[in-house]
């Protein structure tokens, strides 16, 4: 099991045939990656290392009956490039490109959750399910198939992370990252509802890093919906304030979005936050033992939360269309029932 | 990135939203030829990128153009938090009757544009903020549908009880938000938003962060970029497509990735040590990238260790070590160096680094520890680097 992605991912890539997007269609496929096109306007009916190009994204969709995108073209066309996909009916959007206009993003992510779709990123390196398949740039060597989700705002930390869980021999379900930038599609608390609600997923790694108050929000959701263990770690402890830390997102303003308050906002939810990025699978499988020396107690409790929340009974967690796009309706729905 | 004063004024005057007249200048001359063509009582008005200037000595009044030449030889070349002033506005003083704030920022957490306006304007706002903030007024816009005029009525309403205010400040408030957008903007400030005896609402300051994302479609506003306001090394990485931040510590870090660069930074300090800078070479392999940002980290006379964290991933390291190997052989470092490449093509990266003599290491937490024991056997920095 996995989260957002599987096997029957059917997944078009817009840019193909630019440098990064055909190496990284190339990566892909060699992973396992379902790869059944690519987009690039004007060049319909050639092909990229042995996938079909079209050329527009609604072109894609009828021909292969893709439901995922993933988009590597410049900033300038990346915005385009999103509204083309969710107008083509594509439900799940990652947008790779770094260097998109924050402005922008106000108004697509208004038109993406209008629409029922989801975006992940921009400025993200994307995700991967081991074994299953990987939308993106994630390297496929570092990941291991197991029981523990990652989300992150970052890339390269995400592999350090992933590599050092994988070598202590703890594999994962899924491995996301959000991006760096200051306006993304999916937030912490999007990716921790649906490691919630995966069956195969014991445990959640939140990556964060300094600027807004994402971290400080998905620890709140953390101590109040969640049943699963998440342990934490924050980068940017040293990083002056004004100073925008290499990610559009990772600044600290007006004295506010420092790592501090964030740790002290996770460990105030219960969340263990490593120093460094090797702390992570020592703390994840002590959480984990934790979790699982009381299993009666921690399944009532399971089972009571998730009722309260509306979330589908353990062991019938599989995730329709509808409630991953809105969770929030599906909340409301289960809270009138009762 | 962050624009003068002056020149968000004159984005401010093209859209129409009231200021004083105004001109800049970098000369006790200059600002007195200003003030004798104004003839009439000017302020004179530091231009650097930080705030408080007020506070720290940077605004004067000068009643005639003698006045005006003293102060503008003590505001040229003074200090405000670390930066030399080389500019100063020099504006026609205004009769103030009434000071309020207007702001427009990216609120994170709403994903949506939000006004701030206050009664309160003026050099105390963020005294304001911090004590009471409840005499701060926030309204969230809807980004696709944008401002609508009665919005704006309904922000002004707070500012004033004079319609004719109202009015005025509302026709601001819709100019701004349209500023806002036109440029791209992060952030755009005016305050105090003041009121004349004579009844007209005119921003008496202007400011203006552009969200650097959107620089490239503002060829207008990008060339308003004051490199003399900035770090040298700032710049130099800046133009070398590197992501630079410059520490006061000893330990110069070059890692791929901002969120890696940050946690081999952290990871320095809880070792303790001092990192020097935050240093991402972004995703690719270029070893040029690698030559500028070993250029950069040397020309620091702090710097006694350098720290070089790759893990890579589509970054290949055989690449990034043939770019140690060249900026190695072109820089002749005098200073210990610690490698850690692990990922991709890392076998490969090894043996090219055979070549010179540096040491490595293979986890993230040993490279750290390692370049600060290197550090601290380090002798000070005087006269080892030309």
């Amino acid at each position: 099991m996995s989260i957002l992605i599987n096997k029957k991912t059917k997944v078009i890539v817009q840019g193909i045939t630019g440098r990064d997007g055909s190496f990284h269609a190339e990566q892909m496929k060699k992973y396992g990656t379902n790869v059944v096109g690519g987009v690039t306007p004007g060049k319909g009916g050639t092909e990229v290392n042995g996938i079909p190009v079209f050329n527009s994204v609604a072109d894609a969709v009828a021909k292969t009956k893709a439901n995922t995108s993933v988009i590597y073209v410049p900033p300038s066309f990346a915005i385009d490039a999103v509204y083309e996909a969710v107008d083509a009916g594509i439900s799940l959007i990652v947008c790779i490109t770094e260097g998109v206009p924050a402005n922008d993003m106000l108004k697509v992510y208004d038109y993406v959750k209008s629409r029922g779709a989801r975006l992940i990123g921009p400025n993200c390196p994307g995700l991967i399910s081991p074994g299953e398949s990987k939308v993106g740039i994630m390297p496929g060597s570092i990941v291991k198939k197991g029981p523990v989700g990652v989300v992150s705002r970052s890339g390269t930390l995400t592999y350090e992370a992933i590599w050092a869980l994988t070598c202590a021999g703890i594999g994962q379900t899924t491995c996301i990252g959000i991006g760096g930038d200051q306006i993304i599609g999916t937030n912490f608390i999007d990716t921790l509802e649906l490691f919630e609600a995966d069956p195969a997923t014991k445990a959640v790694v939140m990556i964060g890093e300094i600027g807004g108050t994402d971290e400080e929000m998905a620890a709140e959701f953390v101590r109040k919906k969640m049943t699963k263990p998440v342990v934490g770690f924050i980068a940017g402890r040293m990083a002056p304030p004004g100073k925008r830390m290499g990610h559009a997102g990772a600044i600290i303003s007006g004295g506010s979005g420092t790592a501090k308050e964030k740790i002290e906002a996770l460990n105030k939810a219960g969340i263990p936050v490593a120093v460094s990025p090797t702390e992570i699978p020592a703390l994840i499988r002590e959480k984990m033992q934790a979790a699982a020396r009381k299993p009666a107690a921690k399944k009532a409790a399971t089972v009571k939360k998730a009722k309260g929340i509306g979330k589908v009974k353990p062991g019938k967690a599989i995730m329709t269309k509808k409630q991953r796009i809105a969770p929030k309706a599906r909340k409301v729905g289960a809270k009138k029932r009762k | 990135m962050k624009i003068h004063e002056y020149q968000a004024k004159e984005i401010f005057a093209a859209a129409q939203i009231p200021v004083p007249l105004g001109q800049v200048a970098s000369s006790v001359a200059e600002v007195a030829s200003i003030a004798e063509s104004y003839g009439r009582p000017v302020m004179i008005k530091a231009q650097v990128h930080v705030g408080g200037r007020g506070k720290a000595g940077g605004i004067q009044y000068a009643a005639n153009v003698e006045a005006a030449r003293v102060w503008a030889q003590k505001i040229l070349g003074m200090d405000i938090k670390g930066l030399t002033v080389k500019k100063v506005l020099v504006t026609e003083a205004a009769d103030i009757a009434s000071e309020s704030y207007v702001g427009i920022i990216i609120d994170r957490a709403q994903k949506k544009p939000v006004i701030m306006v206050s009664a309160a304007g003026g050099i105390d706002i963020e005294e304001v903020a911090a004590k009471t903030p409840e005499k701060i007024i926030k309204m969230a816009v809807d980004p696709t549908t944008g401002l609508k005029a009665y919005q704006a009525r309904e922000l002004a309403g707070n500012l004033y009880k004079d319609q004719a205010l109202v009015r005025q400040a509302a026709d601001v408030i819709m100019k701004l938000y349209d500023v806002y957008w036109k440029v791209d903007a992060s952030l755009v400030e005016i305050n105090p938003l003041i009121t004349t005896p004579s009844g007209k609402v005119v921003a008496l300051d202007a400011k203006i962060n552009i969200d650097d994302n959107g620089l490239y479609r503002h060829k207008d506003v990008a060339a308003m970029r004051d490199l003399d306001a900035e770090d040298p090394s700032e710049v130099e990485a800046r133009d070398g497509d590197l992501s630079f931040v410059k520490l006061s510590g000893n330990i110069g870090c070059i890692v791929n990735g901002a969120g890696l660069a940050m946690a081999t930074m952290d990871l320095v300090k809880y070792y303790g040590g001092d990192p020097a800078n935050f240093l991402d070479i972004g995703g690719s392999s270029n070893p040029q990238k690698v030559l500028t940002a070993m250029r950069i980290i040397l020309r620091d006379q702090n710097v006694r260790a350098i720290l070089i964290n790759i893990f890579g991933g589509i970054t290949r390291c055989d690449d990034v070590a043939n770019g140690i190997v060249m900026a190695y052989e072109e820089l002749k470092p005098e200073i210990p160096i610690v490698v850690r490449l692990t990922g991709t093509n890392a076998d490969k990266a090894k043996v090219i680094l055979k070549k010179v003599n540096l040491e490595s290491a293979d986890t993230l937490d040993n490279v750290v520890k390692k370049a600060i024991a290197l550090a601290e056997l380090e002798p000070m920095a005087e006269g080892r680097i030309q």
